[in-house]
Order: structure tokens, then C-alpha cells, then sequence
């Protein structure tokens, strides 16, 4: 089937601001939107710019704004949507080239929530920390997080505020802080109760229809605005 | 830009702000006319005239509205931010709350229209 594409195409050499071009492509109808951009770029026009690495929805490279919705190019096919299919960058960040943003900002906020397990006391000898299967399940949702950026740049408050640390990384602080072998709870408060913290969160559920791992995120934001304003992620007395 | 395609939550959240703003625009202005009573009271008279045009009858209805959305609306940010389990089912609670609003605003409405157009608001 004959596949038509309008692309949100910005070149920073070349133009002042981005434009739409438009492509015809044939393609199969289960092939998805990433195999269409890719015929694109290795048959109509190389000097489209994206980003893509598994093309299976694991590595999280190919997040973008498709028919006006945040969606993975990898995980949609083209059959499922009207055409012209739209492709655009995800919104909220600044454009590099084409459809390929600048994450920078999205992983500072990531590891300010300081992403990993924090020990304090001394490991046991040759053993685990166990953990019991119910406080494994306390964060099982988040550890599904593939750090896309989909959630956060559908967010219309990350968008009027791009220092709000956004639902990307307020998800991988609920999959730490919900651990109960991690022993550095407070340290991810100030990030996290500040004033760009868990706070600007309206409910407005973007983030959760975005979410291509199907991630509760609005539900994980919940949980660490109750868990923050009942002092829960207090240091220790 | 193009507007992107939200879900009802995107919907919702955006009329929160707009009837946010619209009620606070009428509490501006009823402060001012009131206010009016300090200039003299035929001003305060004459504007309070105005206000029981039909016109304004009818945009009573909206104030409700407004009022109305914004306050139902309110309450589920609350339900949802006191227990994040109500996510779950955020679809469904703005569904109920649409019901609600409908199921209070069409009587009162119906019985607003007519004092607007049959003399006299109020
Ligand atoms: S929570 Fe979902 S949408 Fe957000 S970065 Fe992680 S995988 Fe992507
Ligand atoms: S290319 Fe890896 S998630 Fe789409």
C-alpha cells in the first residue's frame, strides 16, 4: 500500500524554522511508522534525521510526536493510523535536527533522582538483601520504565516549565524510593519536594497514554506526592 | 503548534483552567460593580439594571457552569491525588463527575432560562 508521511523537517544550518515535507512511501500494512521513516531516509532523502537503535520497543531511542500523539516509531504500524501520517520531534525540547532532540536536560533530571540503589548499611556477607514479594511488587510497574521521554514531553506542565523534573524522572525516583532494600529516600526529596518537584503535577494523565510500556505514571506520581506530604521519605529520626 | 491530542484528562485539565479564569474574571467584576455603591448608589442602580438584561440572565448560566465544572472537577484532582489507586479508573471518575454535572446543571439551568426570560434574574 502507497504510504504518505508529512514530516516536521528543521535542518540548523539551513533553516530559520521547521516546515513540513511531505513523502509517499510503499510499504506493507504491518509494517510500522520506524520502517517507513527509514524507507524515507534510505530511499527518498538521506538527510533525514532520527533516532533509532532496537526497533522493538526496548531501547526507548525512537519516541516522537506521531499524528499528534507521543508514540514509539518502532511500535505503531501504519495501518493503525489516517494518513498523511504527521511525524514530529517530541515537544519541550530543543531540536538538534529533524526528529532528533536534545535529551541532555532529560537525563540531568534523571540522574538527579539519583537512579540506584542506595546502601547505607554494610552489606551482609555472601548473602542478599531479600526482599519479600509484596514489596517487590511496591515498584514493579516503574521498573518497566525504557527512559523514552514520551511521558514527560506530553506533559503540558514540563512544557510551560521545562525545569519541572517531569513524570520520566519522578517514575525512576518511585522505583528506587518503593524499594525496600534503599536506604537513600531523602536524598531524593529536595529534587523531588522542590518547587520543579512532584508538585507541578495537574493529573492531566498525558504521561500515562503516552507511556509505551503501559507505566501507571500518573498513579507512581501519586504515590510519591502521598508519600512525601505524610514525611515518609524523612530522614530517620 | 498544533494542539496535542490529549485524552479526557488533557480536556479536563484545560476547561479547569479556562472556568478557573472565567470565574475569577467575574469576581473582578462583581467586585467593581459593587463597588459602585461607593460612587453613588443610581450608579450602583443602573448597573444592576444592566445586570437583569436577559443577556446577562443568560450568561448567569454560564458563571454556573463554570462554577460548577470547576468545583466537581476539583474534587476529583483531589480523589485522585488522595488515593493514586483512583488512576486506575480516572476514565471512569470523569465520566461519573460529567454525570453529576449534567444531572445537576440541566434543572438549574432550565430553571435559570426562565427567570432570564420571564423578568427579573434572580
Ligand atoms: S515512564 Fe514510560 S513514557 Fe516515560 S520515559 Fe519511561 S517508558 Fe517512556
Ligand atoms: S527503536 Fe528502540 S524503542 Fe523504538
Amino acid at each position: 500500500m502507497d504510504v504518505k508521511f508529512k514530516i516536521l523537517r528543521f535542518d540548523p544550518d539551513k533553516d530559520k524554522k521547521p516546515h513540513w515535507e511531505s513523502y509517499q512511501v510503499e510499504m506493507e500494512p504491518t509494517d510500522r511508522v520506524l520502517d517507513g521513516l527509514e524507507l524515507i531516509k534510505g530511499r527518498v532523502d538521506g538527510t533525514l534525521g532520527l533516532r533509532r537503535s532496537c526497533a522493538h520497543g526496548v531501547c526507548g531511542s525512537d519516541a516522537m510526536l506521531i499524528n499528534g500523539k507521543n508514540l514509539l516509531a518502532c511500535k505503531v504500524l501504519v495501518k493503525s493510523l489516517p494518513q498523511p501520517i504527521t511525524i514530529e520531534p517530541m515537544r519541550g525540547f530543543n531540536v538538534l535536527r529533524d526528529l532528533i532532540v536534545d535529551m541532555e536536560p532529560f537525563f540531568a533530571k534523571y540522574r538527579a533522582v539519583k537512579p540506584y540503589l542506595i546502601e547505607k548499611d554494610e552489606r551482609p556477607e555472601h548473602k542478599e538483601r531479600l526482599q519479600s514479594p509484596a514489596d517487590r511488587e511496591k515498584f514493579e510497574d516503574t521498573t518497566k520504565c525504557i527512559l523514552c521521554g514520551a511521558c514527560t514531553t506530553s506533559c503540558p506542565s514540563f512544557w510551560a516549565n521545562p525545569d519541572y523534573v517531569g513524570p520520566a524522572a519522578i517514575v525512576q525516583a518511585h522505583r528506587f524510593i518503593f524499594d525496600s532494600r534503599d536506604q537513600g529516600k531523602e536524598e531524593r526529596v529536595e529534587v523531588l519536594d522542590g518547587r520543579d518537584g512532584v508538585w507541578r503535577c495537574r493529573t492531566v494523565f498525558n504521561c500515562v497514554e503516552a507511556c509505551p510500556k503501559g507505566i501507571n505514571v500518573t498513579k507512581a506520581i501519586g504515590e510519591v506526592k502521598q508519600a512525601l506530604s505524610k514525611g515518609e521519605l524523612d530522614p530517620p529520626k | 503548534m498544533r494542539l496535542y491530542k490529549g485524552g479526557v484528562g488533557q480536556a479536563s485539565w484545560a476547561l479547569h483552567r479556562l472556568t478557573g479564569i472565567g470565574v475569577l474574571f467575574f469576581l473582578f467584576t462583581h467586585i467593581a460593580d459593587t463597588a459602585l455603591i461607593m460612587v453613588g448608589p443610581e450608579w450602583y442602580n443602573k448597573i444592576i439594571a444592566i445586570y437583569q438584561m436577559p443577556l446577562f440572565g443568560i450568561s448567569e448560566i454560564f458563571l454556573f457552569a463554570a462554577v460548577l465544572f470547576h468545583s466537581l472537577n476539583g474534587l476529583r484532582i483531589v480523589i485522585i491525588d488522595f488515593w493514586p489507586e483512583a488512576t486506575v479508573h480516572h476514565k471512569l471518575l470523569f465520566k461519573g463527575m460529567m454525570g453529576i454535572f449534567l444531572a445537576v446543571f440541566i434543572p438549574v439551568a432550565w430553571i435559570m432560562l426562565g427567570h432570564a426570560l420571564h423578568g427579573g434574574a434572580h
